[in-house]
């Protein structure tokens, strides 16, 4: 508790899983839910540093800033996501394809 | 007794965090995620970071959660509660996945961390305030901007097509 | 530029432009049309040059000259300056475009009232009168020939006016292109004696004349050339035939215009190069003149459209003109020219006011099938119409040489020159003859005109009660140009009807000619005094056998006109068809030039084209060919392509890791990231 290692070690495995979740999932949002666990990674790994290394409260403030631009990206990336839901009736990522050649 | 605390809601961050990824169905990662999210407030307790721990339960779970949950009604039939749902090319990525783990543990136990030592501040809210206010004034406004933005993308996008 | 006749003749120059660019661009916005705007700056025209005629008067210096030149282009060596100058004949000459253009603006008011295009009709007239100004104040060849083109371009949108009429558009189109055809000769002539003498202005082309830096057979074709110019403004045969069909535009046009000024250009300019006339061009000259008062006259004779004979007329008595400047009494030109205006613009107005009763007659009748200008539809106009009929007699009185008239003056000026010029040079008996053959044809054909048309019974009984006098707006010019048509005005101070004598004489005295050898102007004169007594019993007694002819036949019909015209057989005819030229040009001119057109094109498609030229092509589409399969098999296929179909083979296997998949791309980043750090960490 009192280790740093300790906290890198879960936000490493977070990290992992939530790249696990992007590559894998075809589900738009859970591919989403992928990227808010890598996000949440770093936000840990961010408070970590700034906790033993002396108390330094930007990493506090980036934190901050991490988790405004994850509510805006989910709201944009849902917005996305419904529209395409609307247009093709469909949430997969791969079946949503029509843009490639 | 604390450490042991720290350990079990370590375990329920992780596995929640598989469960958010294995999960057949959408739903159950939703829940999940869930747990996610407070195991990690909870670390921020442990980390000092009380006011970050506030934030990530209001924002995180009372916010973009409740979105993808929103998300997840939406595009789907409310009725069939089962909303499975498959993952692609497993095998390969899981490869890929462990290897860039085992990496990434293998270089952080390798480093030779360096741990400052202080004592606890009986409160970060005020200094987090300066900080936003003084020396990260311009991204603050800046994130600011970006929020309506989105907001703005978010509802153009969103909207019913003439 | 401080001095005052060179800034009045500006102001005149340029008023007349004013209203034109007035009238073009928000004539239409203004009201009555702005036809106030342009008879305001003209009559302000006409004042400053009776002013300056008036002082010109009281100077009574035969030597007054005021000249003003600025540079208009200085590219090394070749300099252009462009000048006003300023003579005794200038502003007579200002006066005469001013004073005609201002009764032809006052004249229009009645006869283009509820014209579609009244306020254009202005404007262009507003160009004319200053392009004409800037003829008449021109003091070089340059600026003379930009604004002689500049008339002629007045002259086409006028004529134009009604161009609705196919007849009037191709009329214009005919003035303005048999225009060009002596305009070229023009301009050839200013650049033949620009390379020899170097300059544009009159002086100095005398002054390199008069040391002889031209002479010869070159200033003969360029004088010539010159002429040429002339000939197509002045409508001289064989360059005549623009003027006839010139009638289809408005009468007043053709007053101003094709009788008065623009015609008169021709001869304006005959007189002011006439000092640079070699002996054998003024013959030129002298026989085409000559040539042109006969047959135009003899053409005359036998018109029935009232404007066709006084076209033919105003042609005939350039004719006569030109005759003087060959001659060598290039002053009697002048003077015939500045009474001529005034007479034959007079006849056109009248002939204007006849027909704008006629049309309004006919109008009242709806009756749109009967020609207004036809004199066969006249007859008996006299009591109806008294102060035309007076007016247009009187005139008639002028130009058929009657003494107590102007005319008589000056055609007995020219009449005694040529008669003594054959006097010297009797192998040129010709010319004597041409002009008093054409003294007495003028005669016939003037008085059966007016006889035709005022007197005898009306032709056309139930139009007859319809006619009635013209409004004032168009009775006055023909009262005041009447006037003008009495000996009186140009004999002044002095009193004597047969001689010529008077201020005009005293102030527009002939020069000596530059040309080293020719006669002097002193012997001219000399010889013309001798001839003048002969001549005017001559005159007298041709003009006086045409009267009576024309009496005779259509006054009191004891000749026959129509037993006159069989028996003449086929001369009737020649006439009645103004000599057939209009069909000649075409058989003869324009049809060999078709087929020769046509010729030289068959020859260019067929011959040159498809064998030389083609051939040309085939070769190089063989060699093409050859050097297309190498370069396509050889190269293309070979090495190229080569290239190209690698590329492919690798693409396409590269091909199946695009999946399009954004899952799999993020795959293989995370894969090529592992990647590195193992060969970092190796």
């Amino acid at each position: 508790m009192d280790q740093l290692v300790n906290y890198l070690y879960i936000s490493a495995i977070l990290f992992s899983l939530g790249l696990f979740g992007v590559i894998t999932r075809r589900n738009g949002i859970a591919v989403l839910m992928g990227v808010e666990l890598i996000l949440n990674a770093a936000n840990i790994n961010f408070v970590a540093f700034s906790r033993f290394g002396g108390m330094n409260l930007s990493g506090h403030v980036f934190s901050l800033f991490v988790i405004v631009l994850a509510a805006a990206e989910a709201a944009v990336a849902l917005a996305i996501i419904i529209t395409i839901y609307n247009s093709m009736q469909t949430v997969n990522v791969d079946d949503a394809s029509s843009m490639k050649q | 007794m604390s450490e042991l605390a720290f350990w079990s809601v370590a375990f329920v961050t992780v596995a929640s965090a598989g469960m958010v990824v294995f999960s057949g169905q959408l739903i159950y990662s939703a829940i999940a995620l869930l747990f996610t999210l407070l195991g990690v407030a909870g670390l921020y307790i442990f980390l000092w970071a009380d006011f970050m721990a506030g934030v990530q339960v209001m924002v995180y779970i009372g916010g973009i959660l409740v979105l993808i949950i929103f998300g997840i009604m939406l595009t789907h039939k409310i009725v069939s509660v089962k909303i499975s749902q498959s993952n692609v090319q497993r095998k390969l990525g899981a490869v890929v996945v462990g290897i860039f783990l085992i990496f990434l543990t293998s270089s952080i136990g390798d480093a030779p961390w360096f741990q400052m030592v202080t004592t606890e501040p009986s409160e970060t809210v005020r200094t987090v305030g300066r900080l936003l206010m003084t020396k990260y004034l311009l991204p603050f406004e800046v994130a600011s901007i970006l929020l309506l933005g989105s907001l703005i993308g978010a509802a153009m996008l969103s909207r019913k097509e003439e | 530029m401080d001095n005052i006749y060179i800034n009045s003749s500006i102001v005149i120059l340029f008023l007349p432009l004013l209203a034109f660019i007035i009238q073009i661009f928000i004539g239409k916005r203004l009201p009555r049309q702005g036809d106030w705007v342009s008879i305001s700056a003209i009559l302000i025209t006409l004042f400053l040059a009776a002013y300056m005629f008036i002082s010109m008067l009281s100077q009574y210096d035969p030597n007054f000259k005021h000249e003003s030149s600025f540079m208009w282009m200085d590219l090394g060596d070749f300099k252009i300056q462009l000048g006003f100058l300023v003579d005794n004949i200038t502003i007579i000459m200002l006066l005469v475009v001013a004073l005609i253009s201002s009764c032809t603006h006052i004249f229009s008011l009645k006869y283009l009232e509820g014209d579609i295009r009244y306020s254009r009709y202005y404007a262009y007239l507003g160009l004319f009168t200053f392009s004409m100004n800037g003829i008449v104040l021109a003091n070089n060849l340059v600026s003379m020939y930009i604004f002689w083109e500049l008339v002629g371009v007045s002259s086409y949108l006028l004529i134009g006016h009604w161009f609705e009429k196919d007849s009037a558009a191709n009329a214009a189109k005919k003035a303005f292109l048999t225009n060009r055809v002596g305009d070229i000769g023009f301009f050839i002539g200013i650049m033949t004696i620009f390379t020899a003498v170097g300059s544009f202005a009159f002086t100095d082309i005398f002054e390199g004349v008069a040391i002889g830096s031209i002479e010869g057979a070159t200033l003969t074709f360029a004088g010539i050339c010159l002429f040429a110019g002339a000939m197509g403004k002045s409508s001289q045969f064989p360059l005549h035939i623009w003027l006839p069909d010139a009638m289809e535009g408005p009468t007043p046009v053709s007053a101003l215009m094709h009788a008065a000024t623009m015609v008169a250009a021709g001869v304006y300019l005959s007189v002011r190069i006439f000092p640079l006339m070699t002996p054998d061009a003024l013959l030129f000259v002298a026989y085409i003149g000559g040539f042109t008062a006969l047959f135009a006259a003899a053409i005359a004779l036998t018109q029935n459209d009232i404007k066709k004979v006084l076209a033919y007329s105003t042609v005939s008595q350039l004719g006569y003109m030109i005759l003087a400047v060959g001659t060598g009494v290039y002053t009697a030109a002048f003077f015939h020219l500045l009474t001529h205006a005034m007479f034959k613009a007079n006849l056109f107005f009248g002939s204007g006011s006849v027909i704008h009763s006629m049309h309004h007659a006919l109008h009242k009748k709806h009756d749109h099938k009967t020609d207004p200008q036809d004199m066969r539809n006249m007859g008996g106009f006299k009591e109806k119409m008294p102060i035309t009929f007076w007016s247009m007699t009187i005139s008639t009185l002028a130009i058929a040489g009657v003494p107590f008239f102007s005319g008589f003056l000056s055609k007995d000026a020219i009449l005694g020159g040529t008669l003594s010029f054959a006097q010297q040079h009797p192998q040129h008996f010709l010319l004597p003859m041409f002009g008093f053959g054409a003294a007495a044809m003028t005669a016939f054909y003037m008085f059966r005109m007016i006889f035709m048309t005022f007197y005898g019974k009306p032709q056309m009984p139930e139009l007859y009660k319809d006619i009635h006098e013209s409004p004032r707006e168009m009775t006055g010019p023909l009262v005041l140009l009447g006037s003008l048509s009495i000996f009186i005005f140009y004999t002044l101070p002095y009193f004597n009807p047969f001689s010529t004598h008077g201020w005009f004489t005293d102030l527009v005295v002939a020069k000596d000619s530059f040309v080293p050898g020719n006669i002097s102007a002193h012997e001219i004169a000399e010889h013309a005094h001798h001839a003048h007594m002969p001549a005017l019993v001559l005159s007298l007694s041709v003009a006086g056998l045409g009267i009576l002819v024309a009496g005779l036949m259509y006054l009191k019909k004891s000749l026959s006109a129509d037993a006159w015209a069989n028996n003449s057989g086929p001369l009737y005819k020649l006439s009645l068809n103004k000599f057939y030229f209009d069909e000649n040009y075409d058989r003869f001119l324009y049809q060999p030039l078709m087929k020769l057109a046509d010729k030289v094109a068959y020859f260019d498609w067929e011959l040159y084209d498809k064998y030389f030229i083609n051939g040309f092509g085939r070769i190089t589409s063989w060699l093409s060919d050859i050097s297309g399969k190498f370069d396509f098999d050889g190269i293309d296929q070979g090495l190229v392509d080569g290239v190209g179909r690698s590329a492919k083979q690798v693409g396409h296997s590269l091909r199946n890791i695009q999946t399009g998949r954004i899952q799999n791309y993020i795959l293989y980043v995370l894969a090529g990231a592992i990647l590195m750090i193992i060969i970092q960490a190796v």
